[in-house]
């Protein structure tokens, strides 16, 4: 079928199977592959998304449940990589794999939209369903306060959640992905 | 690919078989994995290697200033992305800001310093490449002063370096400003410096002079870790690319008897259906297409020779096994007559895992003219290279290995068949486009290459007055690892010291003087394979709990029984008795909560840990764990931290939740929901405190896994009086 989707701002028109979750048209039709397969069952929140800034498990969603919403993944939650909780990731030298990490980035993004002060508890109940194998859990909790921390230090008009108008799309050419860091 | 079965039939096996065909004709003889740093220390590895690296090899510094690291090993974590250009830097004295690093080809000269294959494994990254990367920026760093020199005219000895410049201070008081000072950046000086020819030897910079190594350094891979950038195998495309995924025989060692491709085929994107060695390949233009097409196929399976596997039977075999004498691993005094009266007897097990790293399994080839191209996230670069050169008839130096990053590896992407990098070889012979092969979860729990399943029998004596072990007899049945792989030499007397690592080494053990560990190695039909930290993984757990239960028995402090057991191991003991100061061993633990300890020593480093458990509805929660680590030499402290922080997410996932199980042949688990590992919400707050060291180093990936689950279990205990032996630790 035929799907306008937009992502990370930018409209797209594609050509995809009905039932082929928004995890495979990211990466294997868009070629936005910063978000990840996992499990292929909404257990380990690799492929987490945000919908109208909501976390969503791209593998086990039909992209044609998104077509006219706002999707963000990792590629746009930040122009330079410098979202609140992308500096608190940084600031707390939270990953190790790092392959897991965009979705932990986007639901943290998500948690702080919708809580800016999250407790320890709030955390746990939003974050406990994205699975890091390398156990980076003890720095994403300290990371996640550092976030807050920044996110209530920005001046009041810089928005706190992804603004997907301001996102540049991401280069990634096949060639330039094949070749990347080998 | 799976390992090919051998014969069935667990009471008759006999151990340690190693005339199974080895794969490629690879057949590498290297030493043990825990006994690899010993093993170099014992052959007096020298601090300076009579060759230096060819310091190109590694090392490039751009006209732009920039300076790129080439890693002979493979980042998955474990931060040797930015270790070991520490090491280049304390020597080189370069703009930090200026680093890149890349992962380099599969190439000789990357060889591992200890082994003759290019590999990451053992926890031994650091230590091997100690000498050599810090060789490689004193050689370039010589260089960049020899041309500075050169084209001033000037002696090299009256040059210096700083952040990335070499400098000469003019006058007779060498002031900047003064006549005949010089300054040039590391950048412009490059292209000079690479004609030059490379010194003979250099001096490398004594410890009391060291700025880079032990600062606590952040991650050079943050920036496209935390962007979606970094490329992970199963990230890379290419132009005309398929992907395909694989058809899995149900049963080890099943084949496919026929299979009908027709509804496959006819699923939209589907480009290609065959049969490969390890089961039926469907191609497709992309990853959904591929899975579908897969769900289609009808395929009638030839079940092979372990139709009938069922792990509570293995158990029960193995528990048969350890009621008879093994081959022995460690021995002294007369463990029989000491044993004689009423001994303390137990038995523990553990099951099979899966290593489960986030990244599933996946390989993309491109085939061309006079050789192929690999893109994978391996562990084991140089084996995979020459298995694929066999498959596709070219030459290995034909064969071109791209690493990408590696979404956890964990010992899975050291393959003892390659079986993810042979099964994508097979795949791309049978197509004229490059393939990218992806395993699902399922195919990642499902497809063997487990922690052997391993049961102990344990047997002890106190001396009646003084309470102290006077015998110990460890019987261990679990798998070889070894046998039958390629290798197969690290076997020594009947011994593959992957199943008897940590016991029959451990400090406690060979303290004792009547002792004697023994191997039962059987062969299940069950493809195993190193998991964090191997045989420590079960010994660790099985010793630290028995010495707890004796400490017990003899009505002693745990901390203090062990201080006389570890008598002869002052730095075992320092670093245990660290991590019961900080955790305030001997005060009270909060109401309800229970205090358990553990230590032990692997891959050249010791973790000890004091465990903070209660239990809350029937569950065993872990609030709080204080770890030391002695790693030797640490390079860099915010990494080793999160290696230990990591090794006990790890190794909690495993005392906590993680069992394979199969019945009739099958895999009962397939997916994160019945192979559970560690949540967030269950990461108890790790404190860590790194000793302060100049012993050489030791590794940082592994040491911290084996020490959590005893630290647990003994902490259940101290609070509800339950000693649980079996992992996953289940409340009665």
């Amino acid at each position: 079928m035929n799907l306008k989707l937009t992502v990370n701002g930018r409209a797209h028109d594609v050509s995809v199977p009905d039932d082929m979750p928004l995890l495979w048209v990211l990466r294997d039709v868009l070629g936005l592959t910063g978000t990840k397969f996992g499990c292929g069952m909404a257990q380990c929140g690799a492929c987490t998304v945000l919908v109208d800034g909501n976390p969503v498990r791209s593998c086990v969603r039909p992209a044609a449940a998104f077509a006219g919403r706002a999707v963000t993944t990792i590629e746009g939650l930040s122009a330079h990589g410098d979202h609140p909780v992308q500096r608190a990731w940084t600031e707390v030298d939270v990953v190790q794999c790092g392959y897991c990490q965009s979705g932990q980035i986007l639901a943290a993004a998500a948690l702080l939209a919708a809580k800016p002060r999250p407790t320890d508890d709030d955390i746990d109940a939003a974050m406990s369903g994205n699975l890091c194998r390398c156990g980076t859990y003890q720095r994403i909790r300290a990371a996640v306060h550092r976030a807050a921390q920044l996110q209530a230090s920005l001046p009041p008009s810089a928005p706190s959640a992804p603004a997907p108008a301001a996102a540049a799309a991401p280069a990634t050419p096949a060639a330039l992905a094949a070749t990347g860091r080998s | 690919m799976r390992r090919d079965a051998r014969s069935a039939g667990l009471s008759r096996r006999a151990f340690l078989k190693t005339g199974a065909a080895v794969g490629g004709g690879l057949v590498v003889g290297f030493f043990v994995p825990a006994g690899m740093r010993r093993f170099a220390l014992a052959q007096g590895a020298p601090a300076q290697p009579p060759v230096l690296p060819a310091a190109n090899a590694f090392l490039r510094i751009g006209s732009d200033e920039s300076v790129t690291v080439l890693l002979a090993h493979s980042e998955m974590g474990q931060g040797i992305w930015t270790t070991l250009p520490m090491l280049v830097n304390e020597e080189l004295d370069a703009d930090w800001s200026r680093f890149r690093v890349e992962h380099a080809p599969a190439a000789p000269a990357y060889r591992h310093t200890a082994f003759p294959i290019q590999m990451t494994g053992g926890s031994t990254t650091t230590w091997s490449e100690f000498d050599r990367y810090r060789q490689v920026g004193a050689v370039t760093r010589a260089l960049l002063i020899a041309a500075a020199a050169k084209q001033w005219g000037v002696a090299p000895g009256e040059c210096r370096t700083a952040n990335g410049y070499v400098l000469r201070e003019g006058g007779a008081r060498g002031t900047p400003d003064a006549p005949g000072a010089r300054r040039a950046s590391y950048g412009s000086l490059a292209a000079a410096a690479a004609k030059l020819p490379q010194p003979a030897s250099v001096a490398l910079k004594p410890p009391a002079d060291w700025k880079v190594i032990g600062k606590p350094t952040r991650r050079l891979d943050t920036p496209e870790k935390i962007t979606g950038r970094a490329v992970f195998g199963l990230d890379v495309r290419l132009p005309g690319m398929l992907t395909a995924v694989i058809a899995h025989a149900p049963t080890f060692g099943g084949k496919v008897k026929r299979f009908d491709p027709a509804a496959a085929r006819a699923v939209s994107g589907v480009r290609a259906v065959f049969e490969v060695p390890s089961g039926v390949a469907v191609a497709a233009d992309h990853f959904w297409a591929a899975k579908c097409g897969r769900d289609a196929l009808r395929i009638d399976w030839d079940p092979g020779p372990h139709a009938d596997l069922d792990t509570a039977e293995i158990r029960e075999s193995f528990r048969r096994r350890a009621g008879s004498a093994g081959m022995p691993a460690a021995a002294a005094g007369d463990v029989e007559r000491a044993l004689a009266a009423a001994p303390l007897t137990a038995e523990y097990s553990v099951p099979f895992l899966a290593h489960a790293p986030m990244e599933p399994l996946n390989c993309t080839v491109r085939r061309a003219a006079g050789g192929c191209e690999v893109w994978t996230g391996t562990q084991f670069q140089t084996v995979d290279q020459q298995r694929v050169a066999t498959i596709l008839g070219l030459a290995p130096d034909q064969v071109e290995i791209h690493t990408t990053f590696l979404g956890g590896g964990f010992g899975r992407r050291a393959n003892l068949a390659s079986d993810f990098v042979v099964e994508a070889a097979h795949v791309a012979k049978g197509l004229d486009r490059p393939v990218k092969v992806v395993w699902t979860r399922e195919d990642d729990i499902r497809g063997g290459w487990y922690r052997p399943l391993a049961v102990h029998r344990l047997e002890a004596a106190l001396d009646p007055v003084a309470g102290t072990p006077l015998a110990w007899r460890q019987r261990i049945v679990t798998s070889s690892i070894l046998a039958g792989s390629p290798f197969t030499a690290m076997i020594k007397d009947g011994i593959d010291p992957t199943c008897v690592e940590g016991a029959s080494d451990s400090p406690y053990v060979t303290a004792i003087p009547n002792h004697r560990v023994e191997l039962h190695a059987v062969d299940t039909g069950v493809p195993v394979l190193w998991w964090r930290s191997v045989g420590n993984s079960h010994t660790a757990f099985v010793v630290e709990s028995f010495v707890d239960e004796l400490a017990h028995a003899a009505k002693r402090d745990p901390l203090e029984f062990r201080r006389a057991m570890l008598v002869k191991s002052p730095r075992v003991w320092e670093v245990l008795e660290l991590a019961a100061a900080k955790a305030g061993w001997g005060s009270p633990p909060p109401p309800g909560h229970g205090r358990g300890l553990a230590v032990h020593e692997s891959f050249g480093s010791i973790v000890a840990y004091v465990a903070e458990v209660s239990v809350e509805a029937g569950q065993i929660r872990v609030h709080r764990v204080t770890a030391a680590v002695d790693c030797g030499i640490c390079v860099n402290p915010l990494g080793v931290s999160a290696q230990i922080e990591s090794g006990v997410a790890f190794g909690l996932g495993a005392a906590l939740h993680s069992e394979l199980t199969m019945k009739e042949g099958r895999v009962v688990e397939s997916n994160f929901h019945d192979y559970r590992i560690l949540r967030l919400d269950e990461m108890p707050h790790v404190d860590v405190h790194v000793v302060r060291s100049r012993e050489k180093s030791g590794g940082a990936g592994e040491p911290g896994t084996p020490p959590i689950a005893p630290a647990v279990a003994n902490a259940v205990f101290a609070l509800t009086g339950q000693r649980l032996r079996r992992l996953p630790l289940r409340l009665a």
